[in-house]
Formats: C-alpha cells, sequence, structure tokens
C-alpha cells in the first residue's frame, strides 16, 4: 500500500467519525449554541470529504455556502434571540418520539436500499478529471442544467428584491390596492429612540 | 512562459542521489515551503508591528520605540515574549472550550490562504485549480470565530464586538467577491499564477490596476474592513466597547488574535499586489532587459536574478500598501456602524456589480485589452 492511499485511509475514517460524532451532537446537544458551532464542524468535514474526492471547487463552495452564509447566519439568530426561557415539558413526548425515529428510519432503510440496489460507476484514477472539474461544472450549469440553474437564480433575486423592499421602509409607505397611508407603528417601533420619551 | 527556478525538482533529485525513493523525497520535501511560508508571515507580522509603532509616532510626531535595539526594531520581540509568559486567564463564568476554540479558529484560516500566495512562477506552496477563490471561501470561516469568542468571553461589549465583526466581515465580503470575479473574468482562470502572468506582457503598463481601477479601489475598501483596520475597526472600537471581542483575552489567546489581524493585513496586501499590481513582475519585464543585455533567458545567472527580483517586487508591493494602510488609519476617523453599512451595501455593492457587468462588456468588445 503506498504512502498516498494510507493517507487516504486515515483521513477518510477521521472525517466521517467527525461527521457522525458531530451530527449526534448537533440533534442531542442540549445547548443550542454547540448544537449551532457543531452544525459548521459537520459542514466543514462534508468540505473535506469533496477534497479526498478531488472535488476541491465543490469543497470550497461548500465552505463559502454552507460554513460562511448558512450556518453563520444560524449563529446569529441564535445569538440575537438568546432569551433564557423556561420551556414548557410538552406532554406526549413519548408517542412523539416513537413517531420521529419510525420516519428517520424509514427514510435511512430507503437510502440503505438505493445505496444495495444503485450499480454505482466507480471512475478509475485515469479518466478522473480533478482540476478541470471547474471547467466541467460551468458547462453543465450552462447546457443541460441551464433550466434548474435559471430558476434558482430567479428565486434568489426574488429573496433578494424582498429583502430590499422589507429593508427600505419608504417604498412601503402606502398601501398599493387603497393608497393609504400604511400604519407603521409596526417597523418602526425597534427604531424608536428610547431615551427621548423620557424627559 | 514556462521558466523559473523549480526548487522541488531539484530538492527531489537531490535526495534521490542519496539514494531515496522519490515518495519519501517527496514526504521530506512536503513541510519545509509550509514552514518557510509560516516563519515568512510571522517576520511579515513583526516588521509591520514595528512599521505601526513608527509610523505612528510619526504621524503623531512622538519618536517611537527606540531602546529596544537599533530604531527600535526588537520591541515587536519584546512584545511578542511579553505575550507568551503571560497568564492564561480563562474567566470563572465563560465557556472554556468555545473560549479557546475562538482564536485558534480565527488565525488557523488565514494562515491556510497563504497557500496561494506567489512569490515567482513555482514560488508557492501550491498551484491549486481555485487559487482566489480558496481565499474567498476560508475568509468566510473567520466570522464563527469571532462569534464564538465574543459568545463564550460572557460580557456584553465582546458579544457586540463579535457581532459587529460577523456583520461587517459579511457585508464586505460580497463586493469583494464580485471585485474579484472581475479579475477572474479577464485571465479566464482562478490560479493566482495565471493572474499574475497575464498581467507581465508589458511590464506596468499590462497590470490590472489600469484595467480595473474601480475594482482595485473596491478591492482595497472592502480588504481594509475584512481586517477592521481603522477607519472600519467598528468591532474593537475602543470608546463604544472596551475592545470588543478581545475584552476577555489575554496572554497567548489574545496574541492569537494580534497576530491574526496582522498576518491578515500583510495578506490582504499580497493578494491587492498579485490581482491588481502585477505580483512578482518588474515594471520592465524580465524578458526585455535579459534580450537588451544579450543573455538567453534560460541561462543560470538570469534565473536566479529573475527569482530574487520577484521576491523582492512582490513583498515591497505588499509593504507599500501597508504603508498606505497604517497612514490610513493613524491619519482618518472611525465611521459609524450604520455608516459602514450603508457603504458596504448602498454604495460598493451597486459599483463592484456595474464594475463586473462593464468588465464583460469590455470583455466582449475588446477580447484583446480584456483577456478573449
Amino acid at each position: 500500500m503506498s504512502i498516498a492511499i494510507t493517507t487516504q485511509i486515515i483521513c477518510f475514517s477521521v472525517l466521517s467519525l467527525v461527521i457522525l460524532i458531530g451530527a449526534l451532537g448537533v440533534v442531542l446537544l442540549e445547548s443550542i449554541v454547540y448544537s449551532a458551532f457543531l452544525l459548521g464542524g459537520v459542514f466543514m468535514s462534508v468540505a473535506g470529504l469533496y477534497l479526498l474526492l478531488n472535488a476541491s471547487f465543490v469543497a470550497a463552495a461548500q465552505v463559502l455556502v454552507y460554513v460562511g452564509a448558512v450556518n453563520v447566519l444560524i449563529i446569529f439568530a441564535i445569538m440575537l434571540v438568546n432569551k433564557k426561557e423556561d420551556l414548557k415539558p410538552i406532554s406526549d413526548i413519548k408517542s412523539r418520539r416513537i413517531i420521529s425515529t419510525s420516519i428517520c428510519l424509514t427514510l435511512l432503510s430507503l437510502l440503505i436500499r438505493v445505496d444495495l440496489t444503485n450499480a454505482w460507476s466507480l471512475s478509475s484514477p485515469q479518466n478522473s478529471i480533478g482540476e478541470e472539474s471547474t471547467i466541467r461544472i460551468g458547462e453543465h450549469l450552462f447546457s443541460d442544467y441551464l433550466l434548474p440553474f435559471e430558476v434558482a437564480s430567479v428565486l434568489l433575486l426574488m429573496a433578494m428584491i424582498g429583502a430590499i423592499v422589507l429593508a427600505r421602509r419608504d417604498v412601503m409607505s402606502k398601501d398599493i390596492s387603497t393608497g393609504l397611508p400604511v400604519d407603521q407603528e409596526l417597523i418602526e417601533k425597534s427604531s424608536e429612540p428610547l431615551l427621548t420619551n423620557k424627559n | 512562459m514556462e521558466y523559473g527556478l523549480d526548487l522541488e525538482y531539484s530538492f527531489n533529485e537531490l535526495l534521490k542521489g542519496f539514494g531515496l525513493s522519490s515518495e519519501i523525497a517527496h514526504i521530506i520535501w512536503l513541510p519545509l515551503p509550509m514552514l518557510l511560508v509560516l516563519v515568512a508571515a510571522v517576520i511579515g507580522v513583526l516588521v509591520t508591528v514595528w512599521l505601526e509603532r513608527k509610523i505612528s509616532a510619526a504621524a503623531q510626531q512622538r519618536i517611537g520605540p527606540e531602546y529596544a535595539g537599533a530604531l527600535g526594531v526588537l520591541q515587536p520581540i519584546a512584545d511578542g515574549l511579553k505575550l507568551l509568559v503571560k497568564e492564561d486567564i480563562i474567566p470563572d463564568k465563560a465557556d472554556g472550550i468555545l473560549f479557546t476554540a475562538g482564536p485558534i479558529l480565527v488565525l488557523v484560516p488565514v494562515i491556510l490562504s497563504w497557500l496561494i500566495v506567489p512569490f515567482g512562477q513555482n514560488l508557492l506552496i501550491s498551484n491549486v485549480g481555485i487559487g482566489i477563490f480558496l481565499w474567498i471561501a476560508l475568509s468566510s470561516i473567520q466570522p464563527i470565530g469571532l462569534l464564538m469568542s465574543g459568545y463564550a468571553s460572557n460580557n456584553k461589549y465582546s458579544l457586540l464586538g463579535g457581532l459587529r465583526a460577523a456583520a461587517q466581515s459579511i457585508s464586505y465580503e460580497i463586493p469583494l467577491a464580485l471585485s474579484v470575479l472581475a479579475i477572474v473574468l479577464m485571465t479566464n482562470s482562478l490560479s493566482t499564477i495565471d493572474i499574475v502572468n497575464q498581467q507581465n506582457g508589458a511590464g506596468i503598463l499590462s497590470w490590472n490596476i489600469w484595467r480595473q481601477p474601480v475594482g482595485f479601489i473596491v478591492f482595497w475598501i472592502c480588504a481594509l474592513a475584512e481586517c477592521e483596520r481603522l477607519p472600519f475597526d467598528l468591532p474593537e472600537a475602543e470608546e463604544e466597547l472596551v475592545a470588543g471581542y478581545q475584552t476577555e483575552y489575554a496572554g497567548m489567546k489574545f496574541a492569537l488574535f494580534y497576530l491574526g489581524s496582522y498576518i491578515n493585513l500583510i495578506l490582504s496586501a499580497l493578494l491587492v499586489s498579485i490581482l491588481y499590481l502585477g505580483g512578482w513582475g518588474f515594471p520592465i519585464p524580465v524578458e526585455v532587459i535579459a534580450k537588451v543585455l544579450n543573455l538567453p533567458i534560460n541561462a543560470p545567472l538570469i534565473q536566479v536574478f529573475t527569482a530574487s527580483i520577484g521576491i523582492v517586487m512582490t513583498v515591497l508591493k505588499a509593504y507599500l500598501l501597508v504603508f498606505i494602510a497604517i497612514l490610513l488609519r493613524w491619519t482618518t476617523p472611525r465611521v459609524r456602524i450604520d455608516q459602514l453599512l450603508d457603504l458596504g451595501w448602498k454604495f460598493l455593492l451597486p459599483i463592484s456589480l456595474a464594475n463586473l457587468l462593464l468588465t464583460a462588456g469590455l470583455k466582449l468588445t475588446f477580447p484583446q485589452f480584456f483577456g478573449g
């Protein structure tokens, strides 16, 4: 066994172990902050797996999107609303747990079945594309995956325009159908200076 | 343009001469460039700290450090030693694990990004295909470390500082990535080597700064904001937040933040010089000089000369930018947080988007000037 293959096996086992333990931690830990940070660790390890598969562009995109955007957003949200709150005990927790376990097990068995029945075409080291994968991804996005790509971009554009409309209140000052001024109290409440009312 | 010294090849040949297999020679070679770059980064930080102290002193008409070595050059080493032997404190109510992991998460991505910084045709750790994209991806990990240390300190100033730092680095990452994208569009490649090679056709005239003046300014502003340098050092604004997310840190953990911010500054300066100022290129192309002197381009002397010129030019350009950053820090006032976010979202983002569109249009119209 050459040194390269040994390194690959060691990396793979460490990464999969981190993914498994991290994912269990995300679900099982009591503290939501720890869960969020562990989720970031899981995303990073998945990026590591992509690197092992010679897909460096996908790995970097994984880090940029999942760690840099999704996970940061989750942590941000948790920290902004980190209110100490006594949660009510849920009454029928036992039956809920049984139902969710059975759903998860069904999904797992479905995945295992796909894994076993599908004839995976393993690429040999000779025809792996490696560094060229970035170009190939681009070609696919603009040929056979054009429609999903465009649909996704339109979706993102809509989300962005929505965010701008929500952020710029002057756009929303009039009701579109009636033309009457909109009650701004709900949006304005947060930005009202608190100190001026006291004196 | 495949010239230049190939140190790895000669090193492997040398070890094979001692009777080692090529695989073992490769394994012995692997840590050497990494160590070299790490040492270079740390020495770069020491030089920058000294420069910062001296230039700030000059800007305020003081003398600055004077007694530690000639002109105080040993002052940064004294600073470092002091931080090294200080007691390592974890506050009683802080979260120990996250408190320790925060600074590490801030520092590691910055050091990893040095992977793609070229000092010459073959003088970089790894010419990875995704090149500059790797740096953009890695720099997006940093906010997590900042949020982590801000939260774990269990201190309201730390938390506010961490949140501000994360908000700032998210907002400035987008114009930064867009201005890099315009360069990538002209180069047809993400690799830093290709980006520099594409600029070195006609010396100083072919540098990207002439073709991307708007991108250059946007990139430089965003890089300063990402480094949390003074016009944008909101996360650690002393008057409002004590020291931001660093408030509770002492000793080596504080040193990690300190080191991280300075390494990041040098890295940003290096990347500006690579993306816009021709990287290792001399203002007059080396081929022209060789032709005038009637020397063959592959002569060993010319090769060594080219390599050393490359390193000197890269470092010189980077330190010129570091000098500008330090001058900016000691002469400009700090912006407010709303001004900072307004600048990022309402000015830099549209400008960099328009720049990207314009670059794409110009590339289609004048393919010979803007990369076909």
